[in-house]
């Protein structure tokens, strides 16, 4: 048995762990799940407890030997276990890039798909699962299935964020986005508060393939949520200097350097991260355009240092992650406010500008403003704050990323995801025997 | 079920479910709003349920059953029907337990063995019933009430203090045991706790109330600790009492 937590390293709890490289592997460990069922698991990237399974399989889900096939189109024939990093690798140099990319490259397809992820282009290309054209699933009995988009409507919208708890996807077909270099232009501008800063994003998000926002969550004031605005879109071939035109679409994967074991206790407070925040927007420029950054820096900085998450010591840390629909600015302030006010340490705060949300129950992106907090889980307050944070997204019609959530009142849910029942009619026609359970599927009573 | 990432708990089992400090511990686990189902196992149920229906009123589903921390041989299917109610345990409190008359049981040795039947015997069978439960399930806490008493028996009260060291180092190993199985036991030693069992008698230095044990209690589930001592500082004077010469100890008014 093995003790897993997500990648917040909280709420640990045992598991049988079995590791899949194949379709049938993937079956028969469904097939002969113990009583407490079995849940799929990537590679650990969730935030919280959707790949954890206490007392019963967990199947950990690897790429085969099978080389990654990408054809002249960029249609990419993926295992659910090859993670984009792998992918990557083989995809950059032949001139293609994912549609879609989080913030790490350490995540699998499967896992991919199952939390609908998004990335800084969802105000144009949406989620990841608009850019899959075909599953290979395995049921809750065990049993393969193929399917497509427009011939298998329901399952395949409950499979797009949910979480594995609907089937264990092993393999997908990803229609990869085409480049000319591996190199991002990027543009840069300073916001001096959140207004300026959602002012800046409403008005020129157009124009950018790839947008984020980090904010400054310690200041309060006149520069309560200032930013650092960052947008670009690949480089074509002719914008990369004479030096970079031999190799234009080199890729390096790799960390620069990986947290020990052990951190100091309480290694990021308010101070350190006030010192941290304050560099961070100084540094960055007031305004700067067509920087050349590499797929690593722009997409992936956090990938930059290994193991990050010991960062906030062995009390873990959550990621609240809410989207409030356009039109309840004012509540983003608020809950940017409560975070300032609560003095919340926390260096890793995201604001993003989501565009149409996809035709599946339980995908997390609306349109709307997404906001990303990273927060120590001892933070005296921090439930409390929390809970008040969850209920002010809920009556504004938004809601919480189910890939991120660890401990929402499991009530909430339901008015967050109003097609919820969708997806459990779903489950029980794919899963009659409720064979995918989850911690996560427990805590929300589903 | 489980315990979410900042250690509030859905589901949680009272053994002793008229016990003032169990009532304050449930009580304040409540308080973070997510216990959602509640099975309080007492001797006597009717007695637990002014608590059952305070519980209820909060919209908690609570189930009061009969159960007898002696009658060790009833506890396989007891805690089987309380946990088949509750679905996981998330939180199990053992909080039965008795002080006894230690005059008495001087005199009558069958009075002793009776404090030893409730306070060490019996918790001893739930609290192994209850690790195998929570090891299968693949998570949960266990805490158990031991006492300071039975950090170093005491002249006054050598009786109940066996009992209570005999239960801690169970308690104690029992954590050991689970060490990696994604449950945990928390072991707690409070020091005198104004409750009705202690109700008439003169109280110590560092008194505290059934709350403040249960608000130590809450920062345990929610973090990492395995044993905690109600108030923190009593944890100190018991390193400096278990440290004394026996003759010394012998002598002091306590």
């Amino acid at each position: 048995m093995t003790l897993l937590t997500g990648w917040g390293r909280t709420a640990a709890t045992d598991a049988e762990l079995v590791r899949t490289r194949s379709e049938e592997e993937i079956a028969s460990a469904t097939r002969t799940a113990p009583d407490r069922g079995v849940i799929a698991r990537g590679l650990g990237r969730s935030y919280n407890d959707a790949a954890q399974n206490a007392g019963g399989r967990v199947i950990e889900l690897r790429r085969s030997d099978r080389t990654i096939e990408i054809d002249p189109d960029g249609l990419a024939r993926l295992d659910a276990g090859c993670s984009i990093d792998e992918l990557l690798a083989v995809a950059v140099p032949r001139g293609w890039f994912v549609p879609v990319t989080p913030g790490t490259r350490q995540i699998t397809v499967g896992g991919a798909i199952a939390a609908d992820v998004h990335g800084k282009n969802h105000h144009v290309d949406g989620a990841f699962g608009d850019h899959v054209e075909r599953m290979v699933v395995i049921d809750g009995r065990g049993q393969a299935h193929e399917l497509r988009p427009t011939t298998d409507v329901g399952w395949w919208g409950a499979l797009r964020g949910g979480m594995g708890l609907v089937g264990t996807i092993a393999a997908a077909d990803v229609r990869l986005h085409a480049i000319e270099t591996s190199l991002v232009s990027v543009d840069t501008e300073r916001a001096t508060d959140l207004d300026d800063l959602m002012e800046r994003m409403e008005s020129r998000d157009d124009a950018y393939r790839y947008s984020v926002a980090w904010v400054d969550l310690l200041t309060t004031g006149r520069t309560l949520g200032r930013g650092v605005l960052t947008r670009g879109d690949f480089a074509t071939a002719d914008q990369l200097p004479p030096a970079r035109t031999t190799d234009p679409l080199a890729f390096s994967s790799g960390s620069l350097a990986t947290v020990p074991a052990v951190v100091p206790p309480k290694l990021l407070n308010r101070f350190s991260i006030r010192a941290f925040n304050e560099l961070w927007y100084r540094r960055a420029p007031r305004h700067r355009t067509g920087e050349l950054q590499s797929i690593g820096a722009f997409f992936h900085p956090l990938d930059g240092l290994s193991a990050w998450n010991r960062l906030y010591g062995a009390s873990g840390f959550v990621q609240w992650q809410c989207v409030v629909p356009i039109g309840a600015e004012e509540e983003l302030r608020t809950i940017v406010g409560r975070f300032a006010e609560q003095r919340c340490p926390t260096f890793l705060a995201v604001l993003k500008r989501f565009g149409p949300g996809a035709d599946a129950p339980l995908s997390f992106p609306m349109p709307g403003w997404t906001l990303a907090v990273d927060v120590p889980a001892e933070v005296p307050g921090l439930a409390a704050l929390l809970d008040d944070l969850d209920e002010l997204v809920v009556v504004v019609g938004g809601r919480l990323y189910l890939a991120k959530d660890a401990r929402v009142r499991p009530e909430l849910v339901p008015p967050m995801y109003p097609r919820l029942d969708e997806l459990r009619s779903v489950r029980a026609a794919v899963d009659p025997d409720g064979r995918f359970r989850s911690d996560l599927s427990r805590r929300l009573g589903w | 079920m489980v315990i979410d990432a900042l250690g509030a708990p859905q589901r949680v089992l009272l053994i002793g479910g008229t016990s003032d400090i169990g009532q304050a511990i449930v009580r304040e686990l409540v308080g973070a709003d997510r216990v959602r189902s509640v099975v309080l196992a007492s001797r006597c149920p009717e007695e637990a349920e002014p608590f059952a229906d305070e519980l209820r009123d909060g919209g908690i589903d609570v189930a009061s059953v009969a159960f007898d921390v002696t009658a060790t041989a009833t506890h396989e299917a007891t805690l089987a029907r309380a946990t088949t109610q509750l679905g996981d345990i998330d939180v199990a409190v053992m909080a039965a337990g008795v002080l006894g008359d230690q005059d008495e049981a001087e005199a009558d040795p069958s009075a002793a063995v009776a404090t030893a039947m409730a306070n060490y015997v019996g918790p001893m069978s739930v609290c192994l019933h209850l690790g195998n439960r929570l090891r299968d399930q693949g998570h949960g806490v266990l805490v158990v009430l031991s006492s300071v008493a039975g950090d170093r028996p005491r002249r006054a009260n050598f009786v109940y203090g066996s009992t209570k060291a005999g239960l801690d180092a169970l308690a104690t190993g029992l954590g050991d045991a689970l060490h990696g199985s994604g449950a945990r036991v928390v072991v707690v030693r409070p020091g005198f706790v104004r409750t009705s069992m202690t109700d008439g008698l003169d109280e110590a230095p560092l008194t505290v109330d059934p709350a403040d044990v249960a608000s130590a209690v809450r920062a345990a589930v929610a973090g990492r600790s395995e044993l905690v001592y109600v108030p923190r500082q009593i944890g100190a004077v018991m390193r400096v009492l278990k440290a004394l010469p026996r003759p010394i100890f012998r002598r002091l008014p306590i």
